[in-house]
Order: structure tokens, then C-alpha cells, then sequence
């Protein structure tokens, strides 16, 4: 089983973690001020690239804290962690 | 599973080199880029067309799906394109000349919980009342669509009772390919293999070619038919699309003899089980829960999927494992295809199919032919145009198609 580092727990395997997407999405400053093509872009569009992705993971069967790594989606290798 | 299996011929299309030019170039020669490519030609007389495949013909999600065909699905937009997919996989050896093994064997959904129970009942209603042959079973009644069932009160997740459609089915998705595949090509398509599309010209607003790993192509409509690696084709022309990418896993057991005379499928404990032609149980999981294009998933979601396929088929305690692999599909936010135009004038979308694009694979070559041809949607995909995102006229299929196909 692929084993995940978790910051704060190390190394454990991926079963303990759940996925949460893409990361550094930042909740709109005006959502009021959006078009609907804008907020449906907020809603509904992530990144999807082939290659090093910047994504959150939470450790929910662990310490239950969530962090951001950056894996590439093509070797699904983890390139690095960070709180 | 007693069918004999044909013999083929050597080859069925010719294998040419690019032309500079097409009309329209399909991107991706999976079973929707040659059922548009098909269709194209048979039902709207365009055949300078080329679909560029990066692989082989029909080597990326059309060799790795479970090949499960039905059309119960809860919603008019839905049951309507999957019906009327159904109803093209009826008539399409004839129409192909071609033999599919189209075989319908029926498909069970099982119900595992009261909750279960009430949604598997009311999309029963729903099907009905869309003209789609929908049955509830009791546990015992499906049993005897499926002997090998597991329907005993003492199981983790009992079988509560199951939806049935008996026209649902199997066909073999190898010939469902090259059927399509023969029959573009005798009108005049190149099909063309080994060529990787590694860019979209667009200039002011419209596109105008490819550009290639065999050189620059230009088009006069380009089609994007590229499941699990259309955000990347699609970026490449500045869009950026409500799809994520990611590993669908399937396997199948050593060659058995004729077991499983039909369809299970269960979204509560996540597998899906028939049995080929030839005889190898096929299984098939829930998405692995990242993004990833690298065609294989993690071991747990087999390992869970082989646990489930166990609990409600203990006769397969002692089948052997022979292979796994995975795809990449394209799921959507309301788990429902994207086929229509885009802000892009004359590329064209036919996309987020996610785990259950094979069962669609005739209406959707049918609907997106018409979309290219026409330069608007069909009236059956009209509903799954990318304006939804905006409008938010989502059609929610995660009950019916989320897990399982």
C-alpha cells in the first residue's frame, strides 16, 4: 500500500487519508460581485493537470489534520509535504 | 458465454499516414471518437475526417471498461440518452455488419439498506414511467435471476431486494471498436494511430488545426473526444473545464466456466460483476479517490472491492486473480456527461462520460456527430451542454451512476 507523510504523524498508509482537491482555493472576496459564469467557475472548476498538482489531503484516520502536498498525477509520487 | 468467439480478418481499416488537412479531425480513437467518426459519415455524408489516436485504436478506456450497457438511470435527460443508446446497441451488429456479441443478460442493482430500498424503488417509477423496463425484486426473486447470489439475512450488508432491467446487458468491447473502426473506414476516414496531439491552433476565437507528433494538421472543426486527458487537450486551447481525472480499476478472474448468468451490481459495497464470453469473471471498483493519469489505482480499492464481490458471491472464494489495471476517466460535478460546443468556435466537447462512457458510446458518437455536423447540440444531449455550469441546470446522477457501471 502506498504509504502518505503526514506532517505531523510521518509516514502512514493511504487507507488513513482522505482527498480534498485541488489546494489554495481561496473562497471568493465578493461572492456578490461575481457573474454566474464566475461563481459557477468558483463551484464546479479545478485544475486537472497531468503532472505535479498542489492538492490537500486530511489525515482523517490519524491526527485528523488537514495539509497540502504536491504529487504528481502521472507516477502518483509525492514530490513534497507541507502543513 | 457458449457463444463461439468469430475469427477476424487480418485487418479491418488501412493504417495511413496524416493527410495535411480534414474538414474535421477527432481527437482520441477510443468507441466514441470512431462511433462520431461513423456517424459523421453515415448520417450527415461527412467523410474527410481523421481521428488521431496517440496509442492504438480503442487501447485507453474502451479496453479497460466493464462493458455493462443499460439505461436505468432516475432522470428524464438521462434515461432518455441512455435509452435511446440502448435502443442503437440493439440494432448495431445488424447496422455494423459487424458481430459485437451483444448480449442482454440483464443487470440487478442491489439494495443494501431501507435507504437503498426507497431510492432503488422510486428510480424503478422513473424508469417506468420513461418507457424503460424496470422491475423491483425481492430478495428471493433475485436469486433466481441469479442463483449465485447471496441473498441470506446474515451478511454485513444483506441483499435487501434489487432493481432489474433485463434488456440491460455485456458486449465485447474489442469488436464494438473495430466495428465502428471498419465501417469509418470504408467510408474514406484516416484513421490514424500513434499521433499525439501536442497542441490547438486558435486564432482570434476559432480553432484551425492540431498540431501533432506526425506534424501540423489543420481542420476545419476540431473534436475533442479524449475522456480522462480532455482537460489537458482542452487547456491547450486556454478552457478550463468542470472535469477531474481519475484511475477507475477493474480485473478479471482465470477463464471459468458459465457461473454468472447475468449483471450484479452494488454501489453501496462497490463492485460490479459479470462474467465475459470467454468466461473470466469482470469486476470493477469504485474510483480511486485522487486525481491521477497514470492508469493504474491504489491495491486497498481492490482489496475492498474484492472483500464486497466475495460477501455477495461466496462461490468465488477460490477464483484466482489474473490481472487488474485502471483508467482514467473524467468525472463531472453532477457525475453527467459534457457534449456540446465550447467558447471556442468550432472545437467541439464530447467529454465527462467519467465511469460510464461504453454504454453510451453509440448515442454518444450519434449526438456528437450531429453537434459537429450542425454546429448545435442534438436535441437528446441538449441537457448536457457546458452552459449547465453556469445556469446550474445540473442533472444530479450521482445516485445512479456515481460508483458503479
Amino acid at each position: 500500500m502506498q504509504l502518505l507523510t503526514c506532517p505531523w504523524c510521518g509516514d502512514r498508509e493511504e487507507a488513513e487519508f482522505r482527498y480534498g482537491g485541488q489546494a489554495g482555493v481561496p473562497y471568493p472576496a465578493d461572492p456578490r460581485a461575481l457573474s454566474d459564469a464566475e461563481w459557477g467557475r468558483y463551484l464546479f472548476v479545478r485544475d486537472n493537470p497531468a503532472g505535479p498538482f498542489a492538492e490537500r489531503w486530511v489525515h482523517s484516520a490519524g491526527c485528523r489534520r488537514w495539509f497540502t502536498a504536491v504529487r504528481d498525477t502521472v507516477t502518483h509520487e509525492f514530490l513534497r509535504e507541507a502543513p | 458465454m457458449t457463444d463461439a468467439v468469430p475469427r477476424m480478418p487480418g485487418f479491418l481499416w488501412r493504417n495511413p499516414d496524416p493527410r495535411r488537412s480534414y474538414d474535421v479531425v477527432i481527437v482520441g480513437g477510443g468507441g466514441h471518437g470512431l462511433a462520431t467518426a461513423y456517424y459523421l459519415a453515415k448520417n450527415h455524408g461527412i467523410t474527410n475526417v481523421a481521428v488521431l489516436e496517440k496509442g492504438w485504436l480503442a487501447g485507453g478506456n474502451m479496453a479497460r471498461n466493464t462493458t455493462i450497457i443499460r439505461s436505468n438511470y432516475l432522470w428524464d435527460e438521462s434515461s432518455r440518452i441512455y435509452e435511446h443508446s440502448l435502443k442503437l446497441w440493439e440494432g448495431l451488429e445488424d447496422d455494423l455488419g459487424f458481430p459485437i456479441l451483444f448480449s442482454q443478460r440483464g443487470v440487478l442493482n442491489l439494495a443494501h439498506s431501507l435507504a437503498d430500498v426507497r431510492e432503488s424503488k422510486r428510480r424503478v417509477y422513473a424508469n417506468r414511467l420513461n418507457g424503460i423496463d424496470a422491475q423491483w425484486l425481492e430478495p428471493a426473486e433475485a436469486a433466481e435471476v441469479c442463483p449465485i447470489l447471496n441473498v441470506s439475512p446474515g451478511t454485513r450488508y444483506p441483499v435487501l431486494g434489487a432493481t432489474y432491467q433485463p434488456r440491460a446487458g455485456i458486449a465485447k468491447h474489442d469488436y464494438v471498436a473495430w466495428g465502428f473502426a471498419r465501417r469509418a473506414d470504408s467510408y474514406g476516414i484516416d484513421l490514424i494511430q500513434d499521433c499525439e496531439v501536442t497542441g490547438l491552433d486558435v486564432r482570434h476565437g476559432r480553432v484551425t488545426g492540431v498540431r501533432t507528433t506526425r506534424g501540423p494538421i489543420t481542420a476545419g472543426k476540431v473534436a475533442l473526444a479524449a475522456a480522462g486527458h480532455t482537460s489537458v487537450l482542452a487547456g491547450m486551447a486556454g478552457l478550463t473545464l468542470p472535469v477531474q481525472s481519475h484511475p477507475l480499476q477493474a480485473l478479471v478472474s482465470e477463464l471459468l466456466e458459465p457461473v454468472h448468468p447475468t449483471v450484479v451490481m452494488s454501489n453501496a459495497v462497490h463492485v460490479y460483476v459479470s462474467q465475459a464470453h470467454k468466461g473470466e469473471l469482470v469486476m470493477g471498483a469504485g474510483i480511486d479517490g485522487y486525481n491521477g493519469y497514470g492508469q493504474r489505482g491504489s491495491f486497498h480499492v481492490i482489496e475492498r472491492q474484492m472483500a464486497a464481490a466475495l460477501e455477495l458471491f461466496p462461490v468465488f472464494a477460490r477464483a484466482r486473480l489474473l490481472r487488474t489495471w485502471a483508467g482514467i476517466v473524467d468525472t463531472t460535478p453532477d457525475a453527467s456527461p459534457i457534449v456540446g460546443l465550447t467558447p471556442v468556435e468550432d472545437l467541439y466537447l464530447n467529454c465527462g462520460w467519467g465511469t460510464g462512457g461504453f454504454k453510451a458510446t453509440p448515442r454518444a458518437g450519434w449526438c456528437f456527430a450531429h453537434t459537429i455536423a450542425t454546429g448545435r447540440p442534438h436535441e437528446i444531449s441538449a441537457p448536457f451542454t457546458l452552459d449547465r455550469f453556469t445556469t446550474g441546470a445540473l442533472v444530479d446522477e450521482h445516485g445512479a451512476a456515481g460508483v458503479a457501471h
